[in-house]
């Protein structure tokens, strides 16, 4: 029984870890069909981000906590330059953006190896975060966990608020349901995408200060996650946050489950045979967004 | 970080998209000019060898120190005078962590170039893809990383550990602490495969019990579940081959679950000194890894090779054992050489047997039936400086055996 609620826990954390690398890209894919394959690269940046504060802060917690808003500008300005450079250039050209932001983010491993050298680099999690907590039953819980899935579930509600209640959030409500509309209504929709990139691209970061708890921190991280992401956000639905967000949690309890059962390659099997039955049958994804754009 | 043999490969699709990229471009492995027994250029007053090391790719991270390693031993034979008084002069190749490649940069070394031997591979799929043109061209291959064992080509020479010297002194260490139970813990490919397979006959026959195996996809970060595996086994100890980044991931994972190198150590086969530092002391400490060098190893012969490393390529890079083990293979290729009285590889393959080299790791001596050489095998523990000290070394060099043939146990194995 403690092992079935250690696992349902192992799945609940490994699904707020795909939240919070897909929910970037829920905001750039999902509200603006633009296919970013540097999002992993931007996740990248953040975890950097977090090394490099700990160079001149000492205290472990203190860096971490100056680390997440400091890799959400970080990864939210790279976002917003490449928003600019080159993904402006080439909206409604999936197919160009695609390649391009692959280049991207092959550039961006390359500039990370140059900086930072080819090996992985450590960064000191505080103590508080390496211990567990245990509760009723038996179990334990890993702390850095807990602290993900906080981060995740706060990330997700402050981005909904966002969304559903800033003049902003309005904008790229109006603009992802009907663009044209959007535009001869006034709304600078040119701006919008840019906000809302450089949003997406900061939630990257957030996500690498974040993973920098549980896993290596070097310039191929990038690469290992972007997978994941986009098929949290493809299952869960283009153009809202809910979808990823329940998809997100069910493939982490699914992953965690069939791996308790049988083993990490067949689980990863299972997920993606469960992914392919479910878009076989729900090609648009869980959920879809109403709209009576002609598009 | 360093990986050890093509780990991580798989690291998502569009790394698999660049492989097939470049396996499509480095298929084109020529065969011509394969007449067999291409001989050595060694007219002039230099000799030339060949460095086929990766320095591009996944796999740059590890080959590069390797081919630093290489390249001091050049240096320090050249400043002594060169080999039958010719000076090296080194020919390097990049194998790109691409394994068709590396076949085709070692038929050009060959052919083109026309080395005296050629020193370099890491993962055990380049030697596998280099090994065929090799034993063509009856040229000479020096191999610096451990391995799985179970090879034996006679156009290559083995200065890492075969899982004789690694493996089972690792399992022999836990033995003798009272270790009952072990949890097995690895990268889904061949290496960790085959060194568990060998885990679990060692076992068997030794009273101990495997209760537990998982293998972790190379590039996987992902060890939720398989530590609350080995947290609720209960194994006194486990035994480690996941390679790459997975190491962070499951060293993190081990840690925030309250397990401790006290209660249940993990000996590790792929972690060495450039690795620790890109996991982090934090999470590794107390930690057991075995090996057959460390950069705290004692003796005049190591400081030597510390103080060069670090004053020709920065005071903070450590030394590893594969690097000593491509080190010591240059140095033992020159005093084969001077035996054989010739570069022919044929004379120096038989005036292999018997050599030694007081190389930093200890005496060192060439097996010439096996081609491997016989080591020291050594247990360290992980320290807070981010260095390994021994705990345990095996007294004298275990001889080497690849085949595990003098082990009654290993019976059923290969």
């Amino acid at each position: 029984m403690t092992v079935l609620f250690g696992q349902l826990f192992t799945g609940i954390s490994i699904g707020a870890v795909l939240l919070l690398i897909a929910l970037g890209l829920a905001l750039s894919f999902g509200q603006m069909n633009v296919i970013n394959m540097a999002h992993g690269e931007f996740i990248m940046a953040g975890a950097y981000t977090t090394y490099v504060l700990q160079q001149s802060i000492t205290g472990a917690g203190l860096s971490l906590l100056v680390a997440l808003p400091v890799a959400f500008v970080v990864a939210g300005t790279m976002g917003v330059l490449l928003e600019i450079l080159l993904i402006r250039r080439l909206y409604a050209r999936p197919l160009d953006t695609l390649l391009v932001t692959w280049g991207v983010s092959l550039m961006l491993q390359q500039l990370a190896r140059d900086i930072f050298g080819s090996p992985n680099v450590q960064t000191r999690a505080p103590d508080l975060l390496t211990g567990n907590v245990a509760v009723p039953g038996g179990l334990t819980v890993a702390n850095n966990r807990l602290f993900i899935l906080a981060l995740a579930l706060a990330a997700v509600a402050a981005l909904t608020l966002a969304l559903r209640l800033t003049p902003l959030g309005r904008r790229i409500r109006a603009v992802v349901q009907n663009r044209d509309l959007a535009a001869v209504s006034g709304i600078p929709t040119a701006r919008v995408d840019r906000t809302t990139f450089f949003l997406g691209s900061g939630l990257a970061g957030l996500a690498g200060v974040a993973l920098t708890l549980l896993g290596p921190i070097g310039p191929t991280m990038g690469t290992n996650l972007i997978i994941d992401a986009f098929l949290v956000v493809v299952v869960g639905g283009i153009g809202q946050l809910k979808g990823s967000v329940i998809v997100a949690f069910a493939l982490g309890v699914l992953q965690a489950t069939g791996e308790y059962l049988t083993t990490l390659s067949v689980a990863k099997v299972i997920v993606f045979v469960a992914i392919v039955a479910f878009l076989q049958w729900r090609p648009q994804g869980l959920f879809t967004l109403r709209t009576r754009s002609l598009a | 970080m360093s990986l050890l043999w093509g780990r991580r490969i798989l690291a998502g699709a569009m790394t698999l998209v660049a492989a097939a990229a470049m396996t499509a471009c480095g298929s084109k492995t020529s065969d011509e000019g394969g007449a067999a027994g291409v001989t050595a250029d060694v007219s002039g007053d230099t000799v030339k060898v060949g460095l086929l090391n990766s320095l591009s790719g996944t796999m740059a991270i590890s080959e590069v120190t390797v081919r630093d390693s290489i390249m001091l031993a050049v240096e320090e034979i050249n400043a002594a005078g060169g080999v039958l008084g010719k000076k090296i002069q080194p020919v390097g190749e990049d194998g790109a962590s691409d394994w068709p490649t590396f076949a085709e940069k070692a038929e050009k070394l060959i052919s083109e170039d026309r080395v005296a031997a050629v020193f370099g591979c890491w993962t055990s799929a380049s030697r596998k893809a280099v090994k065929p043109v090799f034993e063509k061209n009856k040229a000479l291959l020096f191999y610096p990383v451990q391995y799985e064992g179970l090879e034996q080509s006679p156009y290559i020479f083995y200065t890492g550990a075969t899982t004789n010297q690694q493996i089972v002194p690792g399992l022999d260490y836990l033995k003798a602490q009272g270790t009952k139970s072990v949890y097995l813990v690895g990268s889904d490919y061949v290496f960790p495969r085959t060194a568990n397979k060998i885990i679990k006959a060692y076992a068997a026959a030794n009273g101990m019990t495997v209760v537990g195996e998982d293998y972790a996809p190379l590039g996987s970060t992902e060890f939720g579940t398989i530590v609350n595996k080995v947290k609720s086994s209960g194994a006194n100890a486990v035994f480690n081959t996941l390679n790459g980044d997975s190491n962070v991931a499951f060293f993190k994972e081990y840690k925030s679950a309250g397990l401790t190198a006290a209660a249940m150590p993990v000996v590790s086969v792929s972690i060495a000194e450039e690795e620790v530092k890109g996991i982090g002391t934090q999470y590794l400490e107390g930690q057991l890894t075995a090996w057959n060098y460390y950069q705290t190893t004692p003796g005049a012969a190591n400081s030597k090779f510390v103080a060069a490393y670090k004053a020709k390529y920065g005071a903070d890079k450590p030394t590893s054992d594969p690097m000593e083990a491509a080190y010591v293979s240059v140095h033992l290729w020159k005093a084969m050489v001077e035996k054989a009285g010739a570069f022919d590889v044929e004379k120096v393959r038989g005036a292999s047997d018997g050599i030694t080299f007081d190389a930093p790791e200890g005496l060192v001596t060439v097996d010439g039936k096996t081609q491997h050489i016989a080591k020291t095998a050594r247990i360290g523990k992980i320290g807070a400086d981010g260095l390994i000290t021994e705990v345990w070394n095996s007294g004298k060099p275990v001889a080497p055996d690849p085949y595990l043939r003098t082990y009654p146990w290993a019976s059923g194995l290969s």
